[in-house]
């Protein structure tokens, strides 16, 4: 059972990865003119909760923040439509008017951000209160310190919802580090709110461990990651980065071709669409 | 006994929540008076929903519960708290529609009142909303006005600002229009002030002063009635808007609306520019009757002296 989800999830991961890097490359080359937010690094995250959330048959509401290109497409959005949305066309997933850090899709139930940092907590929890459904809320590590994020973790709690917080955590705001923000850790605070949390890093392992329990109770997981390219725009930090994809494709002939397929799935896409221009 | 604006409030709410199964959502909603008397005892099973002291997130759970189709009341027991809870709703719930074609539709009660109570629960504050696109602003006084709005709101999918005012909630008469055909000069009153403004045309007219008063409903989108612009047009001196909230908001904006319709000068008159206090003497308080028949005289005065 293992093996095929992480199968599936490498399969996810690695189609976000080709489509990140096709977002670099544009954005270098100028077809893309809008700020990016690059998901590389952390795509394993949502690539497992997919994957999770698929063999539970369970599609869940989404509130992601910036960063959010590998949500979209992890969680089934269409390619295409992200492709011209990047490129500031109508036709792109949110009308053009999302660029890359407010995606939208109706059909994925995932909700766009409105820019202030956090307001998906809020937001995720009202809508799980009064739907009931299963509910995703993506943080940043900076964006949970918000405090309205905080005041979402404790009523969330309090009313037993079916909400999963998924703090990616890679220790960055834009480039301040976590421990000159502050010296608690997430898990600790929804542990104070009485909501069962969990912190670890993103091997899809630690993801599998859970899948049963998650949307039964609110759950907290922070999951150390890191964030391959700069906050905003292509360019990269450091090439010292610990990269989980490349961890996992190491060695692996299976994944190497899948990797391959991918690169070329996402090649031809990106193509036909750069060519509608 | 005639209805008053209280109990339509209440009526509403109770129509809201158990015939059409929507919810409502505030502080301490169940606390000694029920909110001025304007809510029904209904509970959590019911749809009224008590949040968490945490004004901000509960904007955020609103919005949610917006996006789910809820069309949650919320309910604010002092317009100065929006300070905290406007901010997601401005910036989510108003541009949901416009950004990513999903409606968000919120009925939000901002309740105003005055006497001592300091800087943030004392007086109207729907200029903090005024400046932003996507929500449609109603000051209703009345049990009928109050009763329309709703109405249009449960037609549409919009977010909606209701100004209240508790010094509203007994009031069961309607408030019509006073206009002459050649007056001195023009009122345009907005909340609480369309009462004061009211008895200073009355006060005026026993002096040969003809004062037409035009009642604001809808802030946001401004209606402007013909009548008057007509009136405005036939007047001597002009035109005075009066607020329940700062001038520099809602009222200056309003008033450069009708100035340019009609090229008449519009003056403004609202809450002082200074911060009040918690003691009557501190108190910042809404144009009263004495102050506008004052003033009005004053313009008139001065006018006529420039003439």
């Amino acid at each position: 059972m293992y093996k095929i989800f992480l199968k599936n999830s490498f399969e996810k991961a690695s189609y976000c990865r080709h489509f990140e890097k096709m977002v670099f490359k544009n954005v270098q080359k100028k077809n893309i003119n809008i700020p990016v937010y690059l998901s590389a690094g952390q795509e394993v995250i949502s690539a497992s909760l997919a994957v999770i959330c698929k063999m539970r048959r369970i599609k869940p509401l989404l509130f992601p923040q910036h960063r959010c290109h590998s949500i979209y497409l992890n969680f089934g959005g269409n390619t295409a439509k992200l492709i011209d949305e990047l490129l500031g066309r109508a036709s792109g997933c949110t009308n053009g008017m999302g660029g890359s850090a407010s995606i939208h899709s109706k059909s994925i139930y995932m909700f766009g951000h409105d820019g202030l940092m956090g307001t998906q907590g809020p937001i995720g929890v009202g809508a799980a209160y009064a739907s009931k459904k299963p509910t995703i809320v993506f943080l940043g590590d900076a964006s949970a310190e918000e405090d309205y994020v905080l005041a979402s973790i404790g009523w969330a709690s309090f009313k037993k919802l079916p909400i999963l917080f998924v703090v990616e955590d890679n220790n960055l705001s834009i480039l301040t580090e976590k421990k000159v923000r502050r010296h608690w850790k997430m898990k600790d605070i929804a542990k104070g709110f009485k909501m069962e949390s969990y912190d670890f890093d993103d091997d899809p392992k630690n993801f599998f461990k859970l899948a049963n329990f998650f949307f039964k109770k609110p759950i907290l997981i922070n999951v150390k990651t890191n964030r391959l390219f700069w906050h905003s725009g292509a360019g990269i930090d450091s090439d010292k980065i610990f990269d989980r994809y490349e961890n996992l494709i190491k060695n692996n002939p299976i994944f190497k071709k899948i990797d391959s397929l991918n690169k070329k799935k996402i090649d031809l896409i990106w193509k036909r669409q750069l060519e509608k221009q | 006994m005639e209805k008053t604006v209280r109990k339509t409030i209440k009526q509403i709410i109770l129509h809201h929540l158990k015939k059409k199964r929507y919810h409502a959502y505030g502080q301490c909603l169940s606390a000694v008076g029920w909110v001025g008397g304007t809510l029904p005892e209904l509970y959590e099973k019911d749809g009224m929903i008590e949040l968490p002291m945490a004004d901000v997130a509960g904007g955020g759970f609103v919005v949610g519960a917006g996006l789910m189709g809820k069309r949650p009341i919320y309910i604010i027991r002092y317009q100065g708290f929006n300070w905290f809870n406007a901010p997601i709703i401005l910036n989510y719930a108003c541009k949901s529609k416009e950004i990513w074609n999903v409606p968000c539709p919120i009925f939000i009660r901002g309740i105003g009142m005055e006497g001592a109570i300091g800087p943030v629960a004392g007086s109207s504050h729907h200029s903090l909303y005024f400046r932003m696109p996507g929500i449609k602003i109603a000051s209703p006084m009345t049990p009928k006005e109050y009763k329309k709005v709703y109405e249009k709101f449960m037609r549409e999918e919009e977010v909606y600002y209701i100004s209240e005012h508790r010094g509203s909630y007994n009031n069961s008469k309607e408030l019509r229009d006073l206009i002459f055909s050649k007056p001195h000069l023009v009122i345009f009153a907005i909340s609480i002030t369309r009462f004061a403004a009211i008895e200073a045309s009355n006060d005026l007219k026993k002096i040969g002063i003809n004062v037409s008063v035009c009642n604001i409903l809808w802030i946001k989108p401004f209606k402007i009635k013909n009548s008057w612009i007509k009136t405005l047009n036939n007047s001597k001196y002009g035109g005075l808007l009066i607020d329940d909230d700062y001038e520099n908001g809602t009222a200056k904006s309003l008033a450069h609306e009708i100035s340019n319709k009609t090229n008449k000068k519009i003056l403004t008159l609202g809450l002082k520019n200074r911060s009040a206090g918690f003691s009557k003497r501190t108190d910042n308080l809404p144009p009263q009757k004495s102050e506008i028949v004052k003033y009005i005289k004053n313009i008139i005065k001065f006018r006529e002296k420039v003439v």
